[in-house]
């Protein structure tokens, strides 16, 4: 057939407009300054120290909820797919993750300050019943504790959804073989069940940082920018009341690419030595 | 053959084995058709008239006459509870006759700029805009916005206009402090007031002021009520920082959701939004106080985007909000309007708007920045914000 790929054109149209073209806008634009001349003001603008608390702050939430959210996630996906587990608990916890991977942003915000705000359910139940205020004891939902908090609400089911497939892949056979061979839980582990579980960890974990590290009405509907993230910065300077500077929102997206494509130079060589034994 | 029927029409279609491939095809011609067609009726309805750049040299019957014959008005960012907007849209509505549509009510001034430059030529673009000052000037120097000077023009204040015309200020307020009685017991009356240990966890901006005009007024007010200035608001941010380490201030940006369900008690906002708060959540016994050691105030600009897709009806509504009855509407949502001081002096006020007010000494302190200072305060926000309150 030669035409068949003709079929594989609106895709890449598709992808040309709303994936190249933008990421091209951003790149080129991040050299402009306000009258359209080439300049790398903005550029020596990102090295400000607002602007590196900000990447500093994103980097480190995104990475402690993608560890968090990665380990808490692998453990729900053992738990839920173990041979024990009543059948039904994998399709109800498979449904109430995909919605919860996708409930984000400002709903997201607003359920938790009703639960976990200064006035929420759960703080007056512990204060009211307890005796017990945390906002007294140095707890606050709106500071990075609490976005990571927020956060982790949906980077574990996400995780869960992901790595899932990757757990049915696992045979029991390679478990039974094991302990026939005299290995423990803990060799067992050690030698065959994780190095086979690598490549997607990874690459899970990957999906949850990146995942973290863009989000942003999450963050804005929680602290309105009392914490400085990077996709917050954006904001401030392209959409916002006060400060009017496109281009500078385009060149904090080229640092946030950065960020992103180091994240990638990293994993890449990871991902290889783990898919080692495949080979 | 007209099809009076929608059964009969799958029947035909059945009948007469129109196969998939012509009914999409049959589709996709008229699909096409009527977007080639569209366009130029669209064109040609509108009248090719030139719309005038000062107020009086149209009859006003001739201004609403074109308006009528554009039919409808597009406005964008106007809350309905944001100095009675709600109220002067449809006032305007049922006055005319022309619908309203009012794009992103909860759009900011960035948004609303952005609006006009990415909506050129569409019929959809804003015709008229409601920005804070230096968004205004940054239009007016981009050329996004028409010139026009309307009837009362020489009455506004000469520091809330533009001399060339391109905006004219509509409405000023001033930095209040909103206050829910349910949940505090000592109304607080300044902003030394709110450093006390009894307010922890209560006071919230309207945002942060690197996105909130509303914001950065607090922080303005703030440095009056601090020993800084209009050209200093260093003292302003240390103020903040300092409630935020007492615990007092709480990073979520007060709405109307805020207020009400009692998680903001201590609001720093424009007095016209607190006090329509008072007037919109009776549960919450709102009082609104005009803090004693600081009083900041600042207006919103009126423009005409400069590619109007209706000029006529964009100059129209310019028009009527100049008029008493305009200002008036203005007033009932609390704010105070351009002309204020040329109503009083003609004693157009009602007395019982004046009544829902606060008391007019308390707003003569006031102070206004200009655009330099503006600029310059934001830069300091830029930098020392985020350090001061993280």
């Amino acid at each position: 057939m030669p035409y068949a790929w003709l079929g594989v054109v609106p895709f890449f149209l598709y992808a040309f407009a709303f994936l190249l073209l933008p990421a091209g806008q951003v790149l080129v634009g991040a050299f402009k300054d306000k009258d359209g001349a080439w300049s790398t003001a903005n550029i020596s603008t990102l090295f400000e120290q607002q602007y590196v608390d900000a990447f500093r702050n994103s980097i480190e939430i995104s990475l402690v909820t993608a560890v968090l959210g990665g380990i808490l996630g692998l453990c729900i996906a053992f738990a839920a797919l173990a041979d024990g587990t009543p059948r039904w608990i994998r399709p109800a916890l498979t449904t109430f993750s995909g919605v919860a991977a996708n409930f984000g942003g400002i709903p997201l915000a607003f359920a938790f300050i009703a639960t976990l705000g200064t006035i929420g359910v759960v703080t007056a139940f512990l204060r009211d019943q307890l005796g017990y205020n945390i906002y007294f004891h140095g707890f606050t939902l709106f500071s990075k504790t609490g976005i990571e908090i927020v956060y982790l609400y949906f980077q574990i089911p996400l995780m869960f959804l992901v790595i899932a497939p990757a757990i049915d892949g696992m045979k029991r056979e390679w478990r039974e073989a094991s302990s026939n061979l005299g290995a423990s839980s803990w060799q067992y582990w050690r030698h065959v069940g994780l190095p086979v579980l690598m490549p997607s960890l990874l690459g899970a974990t990957i999906l949850l940082f990146g995942n973290a590290f863009a989000a942003y009405a999450t963050a804005y509907g929680l602290t309105g920018g009392g914490v400085a993230l990077a996709p917050l910065k954006i904001g401030e300077v392209v959409s916002g009341n006060v400060l009017d500077n496109p281009h500078l929102g385009q060149a904090l997206a080229l640092g946030m690419f950065a960020v992103l494509a180091a994240a990638m130079l990293l994993y890449v060589p990871l991902q290889r030595r783990s898919a080692r034994w495949m080979r | 053959m007209p099809d009076r029927d929608p059964d009969e029409m799958f029947l035909r279609v059945v009948d007469e084995r129109i196969s998939r491939g012509t009914l999409l095809r049959r589709g996709l011609a008229t699909g096409i058709g009527l977007t080639i067609l569209s366009s130029p009726l669209d064109a040609f309805a509108r009248g090719s008239k030139t719309p005038p750049t000062r107020g009086q040299l149209i009859t006003m019957k001739e201004l609403i006459a074109e308006a009528k014959k554009e039919g409808k008005l597009n406005t964008i960012a106007l809350p309905p509870d944001w100095a009675n907007y709600g109220q002067i849209m449809s006032t305007f509505q049922k006055k005319y006759g022309l619908s309203i549509t009012n794009d992103n009510p909860d759009g900011s001034s960035a948004q609303e700029n952005q609006a006009v430059r990415s909506l050129k030529g569409d019929p959809r673009a804003p015709d008229v805009l409601d920005v804070s000052p230096s968004f205004a000037a940054a239009g007016a120097n981009e050329g996004l916005y028409a010139k026009y000077f309307n009837r009362r023009f020489k009455t506004i204040p000469r520091e809330m206009k533009d001399g060339r015309g391109f905006w004219v200020g509509d409405y000023w307020g001033v930095i209040s402090l909103g206050v829910n009685q349910n949940i505090v017991r000592n109304v607080p009356k300044s902003f030394k007031d709110l450093l006390k240990p009894e307010y922890k966890n209560q006071v919230a901006l309207n945002g942060s002021p690197l996105t909130s005009g509303s914001a950065l007024a607090g922080v303005f007010a703030a440095a009056l009520a601090n020993g800084g200035s209009l050209n200093n608001v260093g003292p302003g941010i240390d103020f903040f920082g300092k409630l935020k380490q007492a615990g007092n201030f709480i990073p979520v940006q007060a709405t109307p959701q805020t207020v009400a369900s009692g998680q903001t008690p201590i609001v720093i906002d424009w007095d016209y939004l607190n006090l329509a708060y008072g007037k919109e959540f009776p549960s919450a016994k709102w009082a609104t106080k005009i803090p004693t050691d600081g009083v900041y105030g600042a207006h919103y600009c009126q423009a005409i985007n400069a590619n109007a897709p209706h000029p006529f009806a964009a100059r129209l509504w310019q028009e009527w909000l100049y008029t008493d009855a305009g200002q008036l509407l203005w007033l009932k949502g609390y704010s105070h309007p351009a002309l204020f001081q040329d109503l009083a002096k003609r004693k157009k006020i009602p007395a019982s708007l004046l009544k829902a007010l606060p008391p007019a000494a308390l707003y003569a302190k006031v102070k206004f920045a200009n655009a330099a200072q503006t600029a310059k305060a934001k830069e300091r926000v830029n930098n020392d914000w985020a350090k001061a309150t993280g």
